[in-house]
């Protein structure tokens, strides 16, 4: 694990937002192929700043990024686009149109692979329709296929999310709070879920946490952030108890989002 | 110990309100013998008025059978305005929405354009069409298309700009480009706003319909027209109770199925 091929590398990239905020302070950091990288730090360290510079939702101020050893910072139009299909992100709020069906939402995980004409006028592969029930098997909600995405519970929606993201067949998985919305029980199921496919489909997994524990119970690395800096990055097997103090700044407390 | 402030001159006599009092009257009065207005000749044009309101009272029935086709033709001039001015509404609505078009550029023209077509009166679109195209109807459908137009691409880019942001997210996160997310991610949040804005300006037109074919533009106000012309007061009434009827009717349908779709 330690010597994989990279597929995701920053290298010097610095965020600084209009209002003059500090988002990421020189962030040099790779990660390979098949790892389960939870970042931690507290609420305003970069973390989502972190995530979404990775698929470009935002621009970083400079620095270079590489998806798979090309540039998604300088990349343009539909190489951008071609760049994002690989990377799926999940969400703290799911993200779901919560009006359409859940079907429909899973298929949007696909339009990246068609011509926007085709698409507008619902011309879905019957391969890419199966291929969506299948996805929503997999979570285990093949029976919620037609219902409407508002009837779902919020971890039923946020594994709906799952099922959308596995349609772009991504070679990394971006997760932003995914659990920070969902109580215990269901916290679990959808941290198993992206540990399954991290396993069994070798998908690259990064994940943004509040929890220490769960850091602990399903990464394989970790890494933290402060104030926008990067402060810690481990193997799983080196992290000891008392090196999120440090990361929190002397304070080891879970702290939790609304 | 408490003392009470004391108040002012000004606030002891309420300086401010007579001064505007004043002022208001002295414009009023100003306004009434620039334009020649005399109020006056409201109150000894009553009788008229009652005169009128008086062979109302007495509806030549026999006219309805001759008012149910233009009645018909009113509702159906709504109707086609209503849809294609909406439908031209759509893309022109998210090109406005702050939240879609980050281009300051583009949005400012596209809403100075929306500003330009609200600000032209419907009867003065109809006064114009019917030159254009001639009496009928074809121009109140016109009218009403640009109308509905103006009307219905304001209220819907500021639905637009409402919208949850995350799907849009979402789908820009899965390489989408612009047209899928709004297609995907827009309009499915705002479907159905949509329907109730259109259901809205249809009950509008319905309404300024009866009215635009006073110009000629087609339906029951050309019935209204030639009726006063003709001082037949008694087939009047038969017209305005028909519009009447139409406009509760369509009102109270439109108002059923918007709530609905709350």
């Amino acid at each position: 694990m330690q010597e994989g091929t990279p597929i995701i590398e920053f290298k010097n990239v610095n965020k600084v937002y209009p209002n003059g905020t500090v988002g990421l302070d020189n962030i040099n950091l790779t990660i390979n192929k098949g790892e389960f990288v939870v970042i931690v730090g507290l609420s305003g360290a970069g973390k989502s700043t972190l995530l979404r510079a990775a698929n470009r939702l935002h621009d970083v101020s400079d620095g270079e990024i590489l998806i798979d050893g090309q540039s998604i910072v300088s990349a343009k139009g539909k190489q951008l686009r071609e760049v994002r299909r690989n990377i799926a992100m999940i969400f703290q709020n799911f993200n779901l149109v919560k009006r359409s069906t859940v079907e429909k939402n899973i298929l949007n995980g696909r339009v990246g692979y068609y011509p926007t004409w085709k698409t507008i006028f619902g011309l879905f592969s019957a391969a890419d329709k199966q291929q969506a029930a299948a996805n929503l098997q997999r979570v285990n909600l093949g029976e919620k296929l037609y219902s409407r995405a508002d009837e779902l519970s919020g971890g039923q929606q946020q594994r709906v999310a799952i099922a959308r993201a596995l349609m772009q067949e991504p070679k990394i998985m971006l997760a932003d709070e995914p659990i920070a919305s969902l109580d215990p029980r269901t916290t679990m199921m959808v941290m198993d879920d992206l540990k399954k496919l991290n396993e069994e489909l070798g998908i690259t997994v990064v994940v943004n946490l509040h929890s220490v524990s769960l850091a602990k119970q399903y990464a394989s690395r970790v890494v933290g952030l402060r104030a926008g800096k990067l402060v810690y990055d481990k193997q799983i097997g080196d992290v000891q108890d008392g090196d999120f103090d440090e990361i929190y700044d002397g304070k080891n407390q879970e702290v939790k989002e609304a | 110990m408490n003392t009470i402030p004391k108040k002012s001159f000004a606030q002891k006599w309420h300086v401010k309100a007579i001064v505007w009092t004043v002022i208001v009257l002295a414009l009023f009065i100003a306004s009434c013998s620039v334009t020649g207005v005399d109020v006056g000749v409201f109150l000894t044009g009553f009788n008229q008025f009652m005169q009128i309101f008086y062979e109302m009272l007495k509806p030549d029935w026999s006219y309805v059978p001759f008012t149910v086709q233009p009645i018909i033709q009113t509702i159906q001039m709504a109707l086609i305005g209503t849809l294609i001015g909406s439908i031209v509404a759509v893309p022109f609505s998210v090109l406005a929405a702050r939240n879609i078009v980050t281009n300051p550029a583009i949005r400012g023209i596209i809403r100075f354009i929306l500003n330009l077509v609200r600000t032209l009166p419907d009867l003065m679109l109809a006064a114009i069409f019917v030159a254009v195209v001639g009496i009928g109807p074809m121009a109140g459908v016109l009218t009403l298309a640009i109308f509905s137009f103006g009307m219905i691409s304001k209220l819907f880019y500021e639905a637009i700009e409402t919208i949850d942001m995350g799907p849009i997210e979402a789908l820009t996160a899965a390489g989408a480009t612009k047209t899928q997310v709004v297609w995907f991610a827009v309009l499915p949040q705002v479907y159905n706003h949509f329907l109730s804005y259109f259901l809205y300006t249809f009950e509008i037109n319905v309404r300024a319909s009866t009215i635009l074919g006073y110009l000629g533009a087609g339906g029951i106000g050309e019935l209204l027209q030639r009726s006063l012309g003709q001082f037949r007061y008694d087939r009047t009434a038969i017209v305005v109770i028909g519009t009447f009827i139409v406009v509760v009717v369509v009102d109270t349908l439109s108002n059923q199925l918007r709530e609905r779709l709350q």
